[in-house]
């Protein structure tokens, strides 16, 4: 079912801006973030804390000749100097990567890319570690680097794993999904069948607050408390178990306020576990948190996707197939943060929202002399690289049958009778219904109005692009037979107290970095259960407090956790109704739920709030037989399927011809994400991506020189965007709630990243149209623009 | 946190106390004003000097002053005091034109007319304005003050005639008649460094044909205005035919190298483009200024 309006208010409040569950409610969290209250890792102040600083390597590849730290050392602050050879006598040298890779985290043979860790300094405090990282004295034998992942498989290519035994390359995995045999057949017998290789750059997280840790060793107890910006603690606490032996009751992992995340505090680095290792040596606290630079060259990117896409359809129009063969370029080390089974994350969902007759992908994953990184990282495990490809296809198909590109996806989405839909490559889609938000786009954009503009425009020598995108998200991993991230299986857990007074905590497993869950889950509890959002409090981020539970990325909290609160306020709510029975000395099953409230059927004056039944169970009612004196429960959510957000995005763009420079005049945007808890807390979300998109097209791109040399580390150098570069966002959506979720919701957080990049590029390749323009990869900067203007469109990498 | 390499400060009272500190620490300290661009580089250990000298406190060098046919600005004027003084933009609306795509608000709330002349980034933008406008640079050390044109107080890139023992106290532009001018920049994003930039300043005769005129370029590879233009202009009728030859002498004679925001191709046909522009702009505005009489 599709609704195009808003969900109404809930009646129960009373008071609309103030519902007692679902609606536009101002979020909790906000009164310490904008008084500037909040408390991140960077604010944690131990008594005795001393202060680390990572010594980096100035080259992309070289091997390591000697360390001297003798002068290191001498500076009067400097409490310890640790490099790999004292890591290797900790067994600590290497850590496994969340793609059973493994990961350097001090340099003890070569360095493999610019920015590796080579040295850890502790001092009294931050400035002498960082001053005395200038008197550490290393000697390298610099040795040609591997930077073009379009050579990482030639015979001579220099090989970067070398430590690795037997490699003698730098092939990381070859993967496919889909019918080849089939794919080709329908390709061999199409009308018409168009190529072309695109290119996702790579491209940076860039969250505000930058990585950082506190370890704390507790020599006595034993007792490891690590303070850290992830997304994902008790992943973390498992992992540190494994890595560094500390028995996992013994390690708490705290993650406080975190300034963003975008998948770029998933992964474990190195400074992490070098604050645990000085904290462990010197016996005092340690914190390590990173400067801009360290986090643009060092942590985990996004993207670097070269992909070779083919589509075939009738000459009248009718896609039939989609195959593609992608290079991907992982860096030194595949460090990416993926489901085990899925090197390439959620790429085979490339098929798009178009009903196919076949399709194919296969991914070759390569090592080169940069950062590592790369799957989850902004793009819900590289669906953002899957909607580019297909979005930018069928673009370039509708040119070749100059046809519109809106009515060609019209002509050839899936139909909603045939949800839930079984694509080619093995997803099973929950629900949806596309044509409705394709056309309510159209509709709020003025499609046709703005086409009629863009002849005008054209008329005049003026360059006005309409870039249209339609994407299928695939968030909430997920079943637990299916996805797991090394053997850690991706179910959620969730607790709920009810206090005698009536009012709630509940303790969750995935984190905030600014989504709004101490909103959202206090909002799917009062609908739940009738108790106020604001009488909810929602503990996170510390794995002493809470359930086990794989964290917050690709778009899964809401999916996942989300539907655990459901359930186990349900929980509660079951419980209630057998207390209230007793209260009411009534039986169960002659009650009747109201928001907030048990009463008897037939009788709603005799009724018992979920307040009293709180103070009932932990007080002195007769309580039934097997119930326990309290209105607590807990869940563990093991979903069924993941949930398939979709949205239709319409760009209008702006080219100055003289100077290539491209503005965006109009975005609109519409999403289905099912059931919308907070429609306020979705359209920040949706802004974010949306500027993020604005960001990737535009602008965006880390490049090395032949010598591996970063480029982009600052933001001197690495651009992302400002609100002078985006449009005023013009929202819409619709809801089509997930058939296998308890509340149909599905995710948000990363829809408007993952669709509006192809809309904007659509958008600047229709503006160019008048030169003959097809195709151009991102970022659309004005000297990439107009080198497209003059026939001479290249790839950025 | 980006840490940069120790330093010692000290704040300077009065524009004799700076030249004196300036003569005890030597060429290892730098003057420091709004620091948007001296603070980031020693953050990054690009720039280390030994002593800051803040002389934020020097009130005396924060002036607009219309004086004959000349307007004074103190060399600590800040980029907004620049961009919202109306007497500024009905004389040279290149500054305005400049100032609005200078970084951004916070940067021009502290940023400094002086500081970023004495900057001397090749992408700095009013370096290009003061050519066009023949602008003097009031220069004081302790032994005196010396007036500076531009084409004598630009060195190149990072470097000026300011010594070491001295300090830019004040920028002085002369007032002319039927003037007009303008500035444009390409910049990737907001607040980014130039992809290249041109400005103008043209004087029209009272026939309206072109008395003098002045085109200076940005990021471009040239750190004076380019002759070939003005030859170009001078004596002429201003029209689109004239701003395109004009325009072809400034991508002759930039000198642009390639790097991330553009190849050299790129950067010249901005040469071309905006001088284009900024011409049709500066004459329209010069006319303009004719009709008010």
């Amino acid at each position: 079912m599709t609704v195009i309006h808003d969900r109404p208010s809930n009646p129960a409040a009373g008071d609309a801006d103030r519902p007692i569950g679902y609606g536009r409610i101002q979020r909790k969290e906000d009164p310490r973030f904008v008084r500037g209250k909040g408390h991140y890792v960077d604010d944690i102040v131990l008594p005795g804390m001393l202060h680390g600083a990572i010594l980096r390597a100035p080259v992309a590849h070289a091997r390591l000749v000697s360390i001297d730290t003798t002068n290191a050392l001498a500076h009067p602050k400097v409490v310890a100097v640790i490099t790999g050879n004292d890591l290797l006598g900790l067994k600590l040298a290497w850590a496994p990567t969340l793609s059973a890779d493994v990961q350097a985290v001090l340099v003890t043979d070569k360095v493999r890319f610019q920015g590796q860790e080579v040295a850890f300094v502790v001092a009294e405090d931050r400035y002498a570690a960082r001053d005395a990282l200038e008197l550490i004295d290393v000697e390298y034998d610099v040795l040609p680097p591997l930077v073009d992942a379009r050579k990482a498989l030639d015979p001579d290519a220099p090989v970067i794993r070398d430590e690795i035994e037997g490699r003698t390359d730098n092939r990381i995995f070859d993967w496919e999904m889909g019918d080849k045999a089939a794919t080709d057949a329908v390709f061999a017998s199409a009308d018409v069948v168009v190529g072309q290789e695109m290119v996702y750059p790579r491209v940076h997280p860039a969250p505000m607050e930058t990585c950082g840790a506190v370890a704390d060793f507790d020599a006595v107890s034993g007792k490891l408390t690590l303070y850290e910006t992830t997304q994902a603690p008790h992943a973390h606490r498992t992992l540190f178990a494994i890595v560094a032996g500390i028995p996992e009751h013994k390690i708490r992992i705290v993650s406080p306020d975190i300034g963003g995340g975008f998948g770029n505090k998933v992964g474990i680095y190195p400074g992490y576990i070098l604050a645990v290792v000085g904290s462990i040596v010197t016996g005092r606290p340690v914190k390590w948190v990173e400067d801009r630079s360290e986090n643009l060259m060092s942590t985990s990117f996004a993207r670097d996707y070269i992909m070779q896409g083919e589509i075939a359809a009738t000459k009248e129009g009718k896609i039939l197939a989609l195959r593609t063969h992608v290079l991907a370029d992982h860096g030194a080390f595949n460090a990416t943060a993926q489901p085990t089974k899925n090197p390439a994350g959620f790429f085979s969902i490339f098929t798009g929202s178009y009903d196919l007759q076949a399709a194919h992908c296969s991914v070759t994953g390569v090592y080169t002399n940069k950062a590592p990184g790369g799957v989850a990282y902004a793009c819900s495990f590289r669906v953002t690289e899957a909607v580019y490809l297909v979005e930018r296809m069928v673009d370039v198909l509708a040119r070749k049958l100059n046809m519109d590109p809106a009515e060609l996806r019209l002509k050839n989405f899936i139909k909603p009778e045939q949800f839930p839909y079984a694509n080619k490559t093995g997803w099973v889609y929950d629900s949806g219904n596309y044509e409705a938000a394709m056309r309510l786009s159209m509709q709020l954009a003025g499609y046709e109005d703005l086409r009629r503009e863009q002849a005008e425009k054209r008329e005049r020598g003026e360059l006005m692009g309409i870039g249209v995108s339609f994407f299928t998200e695939v968030v909430g991993a997920g079943p637990r037979k299916h996805f797991d991230i090394v053997g850690l299986g991706m179910a959620d857990g969730a607790e709920l107290r009810v206090h005698p007074t009536g009012k709630a905590v509940v303790r969750l497993s995935v984190q905030s970095q600014g989504q709004g869950h101490e909103t959202t889950f206090a909002q799917i509890v009062a609908e739940e259960l009738g108790i106020p959002p604001e009488d909810i409090d929602i503990v996170h981020g510390d794995t002493d407090q809470t359930p086990f539970g794989l964290g917050t990325y690709g778009s899964r909290s809401t999916p996942v956790s989300g539907a655990a609160v459901a359930l186990v306020a349900r929980k509660v709510r079951e419980k209630a109704k057998l207390i209230a029975g007793a209260m009411l000395e009534t039986r169960p099953e002659d009650l009747e739920w109201e928001k907030g409230r048990w009463f008897v059927k037939g009788d709603p004056s005799a009724g018992k709030t979920i307040a009293e039944i709180a103070m009932g169970a932990h007080g002195t009612v007769a309580l039934p037989e097997g119930v326990d004196g309290n209105l607590d429960a807990e869940v563990t959510y093991d979903p069924p399927n993941l949930t398939f957000p979709f949205g239709a995005y319409i760009c209008v763009v702006d080219v100055d011809p003289g100077t290539g420079q491209v503005k965006v005049r109009r975005f609109i945007a519409v999403d289905d994400c099912g059931t919308r808890i907070n429609p306020m807390i979705i359209e920040g979300q949706v802004h974010g991506g949306l500027t993020d998109g604005v960001g990737m097209a535009l602008m965006e791109i880390i490049e090395f020189d032949e010598a591996g040399n970063c480029l982009g580390g600052s933001f001197m150098d690495y651009l992302i965007p400002t609100a002078m570069e985006v449009p005023d966002w013009e929202t819409g959506f619709t809801v089509t709630p997930s058939p296998h979720h308890p509340i149909g919701a599905k995710g948000i957080g990363e829809s408007a990243t993952v669709g509006s990049p192809p809309a904007i590029v659509n958008a600047v390749v229709d503006a160019l149209a008048p030169y003959g323009v097809t195709h151009m990869d991102m970022p659309c900067t004005p000297a990439r623009v107009w080198a497209a203007m003059q026939g001479r469109a290249r790839p950025p990498i | 946190m980006q840490i940069p390499a120790p330093f010692d400060y000290v704040r300077a009272t009065t524009v004799d106390n700076a030249l004196e500190l300036l003569a005890r620490y030597g060429p290892e300290s730098r003057v420091v004003a709004g620091g948007h661009s001296l603070l980031p580089m020693m953050k990054l250990r690009l720039s280390r000097p030994e002593w800051l000298i803040d002389i934020n406190d020097l009130y005396e060098l924060d002036f607009i002053l219309r004086d004959g046919n000349k307007l004074r600005v103190g060399a600590l004027t800040r980029h907004t005091t620049l961009l919202e003084s109306e007497e500024v933009a009905a004389l040279f609306p290149i500054v305005r034109d400049a100032e609005q795509v200078i970084a951004d608000p916070v940067v021009r709330n502290r940023g400094t007319i002086g500081g970023s002349l004495c900057q001397a980034d090749p992408a700095e933008d009013l370096s290009t304005v003061c050519d066009v406008l023949a602008a003097e640079a009031v220069i004081r050390g302790t032994g005196g003050e010396r007036i500076l044109p531009m084409a004598e107080f630009h060195r190149g890139p990072y470097e000026t005639a300011v010594g070491p023992d001295e300090l830019l106290c004040e920028l002085r532009f002369p007032v002319r008649p039927r003037s007009g001018s303008a500035y444009e920049k390409v910049e990737r994003r907001v607040g980014d460094w130039a992809v290249g930039a041109a400005g103008a300043a043209v004087f029209l005769a009272e026939d309206g044909t072109v008395e003098d005129a002045a085109v200076g370029l940005t990021a471009l590879g040239l750190d004076h205005p380019v002759a070939e233009a003005a030859g170009v202009l001078r004596g002429k009728r201003p029209d689109e035919g004239l701003f395109a030859e004009a325009g072809r002498a400034a991508a002759a004679a930039c000198n642009p190298v390639a790097d991330q925001r553009g190849p050299v191709d790129y950067k010249r046909h901005l040469a071309d483009e905006l001088t284009r522009r900024v011409l049709r702009r500066a004459c329209a505005r010069a006319a303009a200024q004719m009709q008010e009489g």
